[in-house]
C-alpha cells in the first residue's frame, strides 16, 4: 500500500472510491480436498466398470480442478467482478476502441427465446425469423456503408481485414496476378500489417505528412503494378478525416491497386459520409464498435465485411439468398469464393443487438450519435488543450490525441497519467498509440457520455496535470486507490508466469 | 548518451559499423529510450539476405512492436544469442549491443548513411 496522502484536490473531485482490500487468491490456491459444490443423487443403475468399456483410455488420474463449495465459488467471482472496470461503472475512454454503452433493449431483444435458442443446425425453412434478421441487418450496413454486398460472418475486426484482404487477393489472382505488396500509413493499427502478412503480403510502410493525413506525392510515388490494395483507417488514428480521400482512391485505381478502409473508425462517419461513395471497395466494420454490441471481455465481437460489386463472387460461403418463394437460404454454390471464415454464420447474438441498435436509432438517431461523439472529442479537446500537448492540430473528429511533452519534462510519462487516471474512477485512455505521436494519451470518449460525466474526467485529467506540477511522485507510483498498486509491466513480458502449478 | 563518431546512422535509428567487409548493427539510444523497455528481439537467422531499407526484425517492447529497417545490404553471419535471455541489454547499452553482423554486398552504401552530427541534428528535429 501506498503511503501518499490523496490531496485535497481529489476529495473535492468524488470520485475517488474506496477498494476491497481483502486478498483474493486464485481459485486453485482456495481448494481442499474433498469439498464439493454438487450432490449427486444415490446411484439406483447398475454400477458400470469404466475400465471395461474403455480400456486404455480412462483416465488414471484425476483431472487437476480445483474443489470447493458452492458459497467459495460464488464469492471468489463476485469479489472479482467488483475489481473490475466496466461501461456500466463509467467513462471507458480508450482511443479507437469506441467503448460506448450497451444499450439494454440491444439485450432483450437478444434474449428473446426464439432467438436465443436458435439452433444452426435447424432448417432453413424453421428459421426464417432469424435469416429475415440476417438479411435486414446486412441491408441496413450495406445502406451505412454504400457498398454494395456484404458477408457477416468475420468474428471481429483482425478476423474481417483477413477476410476483406483475402478478397483482394482472390481478385487480384483473378486477373492473372495476386501482386506482392500492401501499402500501410505508418499511423495504422498493428492488426493492419498482420493481416497483409498473413495473407502473404509484403508490407510497405507510408510516412503520414505534417498533418498526420496521406501525403499523395509519396503514395504516388509508391503504388505501382505490384501493389495490392492500401490498407487506411479513415477517420485516421489521430482522429483526422482523410480529405483527399476521393484523390487517394484515384491514384490506386490507377495502377489497378485496391483501397480498403479499416472500419475501426465508423463511429465518426454513420449517417453523414460513406465510404462506398468516396471510393472504397472493401472494408471491415466492427459492430462491438459503432454499432452498441458488447466489447472486450464480454463480447463476442463482429466484423462483418462490404465490398462493391466486383469482389462478390469471392464472399466466403454460404451467402444469404431469397428462393423464388421469398424464403431465405443459404447458397453453397460459390466456385470462386474464398472459403469459410467461421463456423455457422458469425457471431448470430450481435447481429440481434446491432440491428436492435440501428432500429431504435433510426437514420436521424445514428446521424446524431455521430455529431454526439465528434462533439464530445472536440469539447475534451478544447478543455484540455491548455495543458496537455496537441501534436496535430488538425480539426478533430471522433477522438482526440495529446501527447505527454509537457509532463515528461518532470519526468511523467502517458503511462504514469493513465495509472492515476484509475485513481480518479476512470478506465485509462488509449497509451502509446498511435506510434505516430510520442507519449500519446489518445481519447475517445463516444456520444454516450453526458456534459457532466464529459467534465468529471476533464476535471481528473486537469487535476493530474496539476499534480504533475506539484508532485510527480504521486502520478509516477499510482494507482494508490487499487487492491493491487503498479505491477511491473516489464517482468511480465520479459519473464511471464501464464499457468498456475501446484507447489 | 554520445553517439560513437565511428557509426553511421539511418532516419529509422538504427546505428552501423563497419571492419572490413562485416557491419555491426543495433540501435540507438534514442531508439530505445522512446520504445522504452525491450523485452523481445526478433533477428533474421545466419545465412539471410537482408536488404538496404527494407525490415530485418522487430523489437518489442512493453509499448509496442517496432522494425528494424536495415540500414545496408548483404548477407547475415552472425547473430547476438545473448539478446534472447537478456533483450534489457540493448536498453542499459544500445550502442555497444550489436542484433546482427552482416557481410555488406555494396560497402559504399556505408557512406550514404548519416554520420553521428547528421544524425543528432535528425533527432533534435524528432524531438
Amino acid at each position: 500500500m501506498s503511503t501518499i496522502e490523496t490531496p485535497a484536490v481529489n476529495k473535492a473531485i468524488g470520485k475517488v472510491r474506496p477498494h476491497q482490500t481483502q486478498n483474493e487468491r486464485l481459485v486453485f490456491e482456495k481448494s481442499s480436498p474433498g469439498k464439493k459444490a454438487y450432490k449427486l443423487a444415490p446411484l439406483d443403475v447398475p454400477e458400470v466398470d469404466p475400465e471395461a468399456l474403455l480400456g486404455d483410455a480412462v483416465r488414471k488420474d484425476p483431472p487437476g480442478l480445483p474443489e470447493l463449495s458452492e458459497i467459495e465459488i460464488i464469492r471468489h467471482f463476485t469479489r472479482l467482478s467488483t475489481w473490475n472496470y466496466a461501461i456500466d461503472l463509467g467513462m471507458y475512454p480508450l482511443g479507437s476502441c469506441t467503448m460506448k454503452y450497451n444499450p439494454r433493449v440491444n439485450e432483450w431483444v437478444s434474449r428473446i427465446r426464439g432467438l436465443a435458442e436458435a439452433h444452426p443446425y435447424r432448417p432453413d425453412s424453421l428459421a426464417q425469423g432469424i435469416l429475415n434478421i440476417i438479411d435486414l441487418l446486412q441491408k441496413c450496413l450495406i445502406e451505412i456503408t454504400g457498398m454494395d454486398t456484404i458477408t457477416l460472418q468475420p468474428a471481429a475486426g483482425a478476423h474481417g481485414e483477413f477476410t476483406g484482404i483475402l478478397l483482394v487477393r482472390a481478385w487480384h489472382e483473378s486477373q492473372g496476378n495476386a501482386r506482392k505488396k500492401i501499402i500501410i500509413p505508418d499511423s495504422a493499427h498493428g492488426t493492419n500489417p498482420a493481416t497483409a502478412a498473413i495473407c502473404g503480403y509484403q508490407v510497405e510502410n507510408l510516412k503520414s505528412n505534417a498533418e498526420g493525413g496521406i501525403d499523395l506525392e509519396a503514395l504516388t510515388a509508391q503504388v505501382d503494378e505490384e501493389t495490392a490494395a492500401l490498407m487506411l483507417t479513415n477517420p485516421s488514428t489521430i482522429g483526422v478525416f482523410e480529405e483527399q480521400i476521393h484523390k487517394i482512391a484515384d491514384i490506386l485505381h490507377d495502377k489497378g491497386a485496391l483501397l480498403y478502409m479499416d472500419g475501426a473508425n465508423m463511429n465518426a462517419l454513420v449517417g453523414k459520409v460513406r465510404p462506398g461513395d468516396f471510393g472504397v471497395d472493401v472494408m471491415h466494420l466492427n459492430l462491438h464498435k459503432t454499432f452498441s454490441t458488447p466489447h472486450g471481455g464480454g463480447g463476442p465481437g463482429s466484423g462483418p465485411v462490404a465490398c462493391k460489386k466486383f469482389l462478390e463472387p469471392f464472399l466466403p460461403t454460404p451467402v444469404l439468398v431469397q428462393d423464388e418463394n421469398g424464403m431465405k437460404t443459404w447458397n453453397y454454390d460459390r466456385p470462386q469464393s474464398v472459403g469459410r471464415v467461421r463456423a455457422f454464420y458469425g457471431n448470430t447474438g450481435m447481429f440481434i443487438r446491432a440491428l436492435a441498435y440501428i432500429l431504435a436509432n433510426g437514420p436521424d438517431g445514428l446521424r446524431q450519435t455521430t455529431e454526439d461523439a465528434v462533439l464530445n472529442a472536440n469539447y475534451i479537446r478544447k478543455k484540455l488543450e491548455d495543458v496537455y500537448e496537441l501534436p496535430y492540430k488538425t480539426p478533430s473528429m471522433h477522438e482526440v490525441v495529446f501527447s505527454d511533452k509537457k509532463q515528461v519534462a518532470k519526468g511523467v510519462k502517458t503511462g504514469d497519467i493513465a495509472k492515476r487516471l484509475i485513481d480518479y474512477g476512470f478506465h485509462p485512455y488509449t497509451v502509446s498509440f498511435p506510434l505516430i505521436v510520442p507519449g500519446a494519451l489518445m481519447i475517445e470518449p463516444t456520444e454516450s457520455e453526458s456534459l457532466e460525466e464529459l467534465d468529471l474526467f476533464i476535471d481528473a485529467m486537469r487535476s493530474i496535470a496539476k499534480e504533475v506540477e506539484e508532485t510527480p511522485e504521486l502520478v509516477k507510483s499510482a494507482p494508490h486507490s487499487t487492491r493491487i498498486s503498479r505491477l511491473d509491466e516489464v517482468k511480465a513480458a520479459r519473464k511471464p508466469v501464464l499457468r498456475w502449478k501446484p507447489e | 548518451m554520445a553517439y560513437p563518431t565511428n557509426y553511421r546512422y539511418t532516419r529509422e535509428h538504427e546505428w552501423i559499423s563497419v571492419e572490413g567487409k562485416i557491419g555491426t548493427i543495433g540501435i540507438t539510444d534514442y531508439a530505445q529510450n522512446s520504445l522504452g523497455d525491450i523485452v523481445y528481439v526478433d533477428a533474421p537467422k545466419v545465412g539471410d539476405t537482408v536488404t538496404a531499407h527494407a525490415t530485418f526484425g522487430s523489437v518489442e517492447s512493453v509499448k509496442a512492436v517496432s522494425d528494424l529497417f536495415s540500414p545496408v545490404s548483404g548477407t547475415v553471419t552472425e547473430t547476438n544469442e545473448s539478446l534472447k535471455t537478456e533483450p534489457d541489454k540493448i536498453n542499459s547499452a544500445p550502442h555497444e549491443t550489436w542484433i546482427i553482423k552482416v557481410e555488406l554486398s555494396d560497402p559504399a552504401q556505408f557512406d550514404g548513411l548519416l554520420d553521428a552530427a547528421a544524425y543528432e541534428a535528425f533527432i533534435a528535429e524528432e524531438q
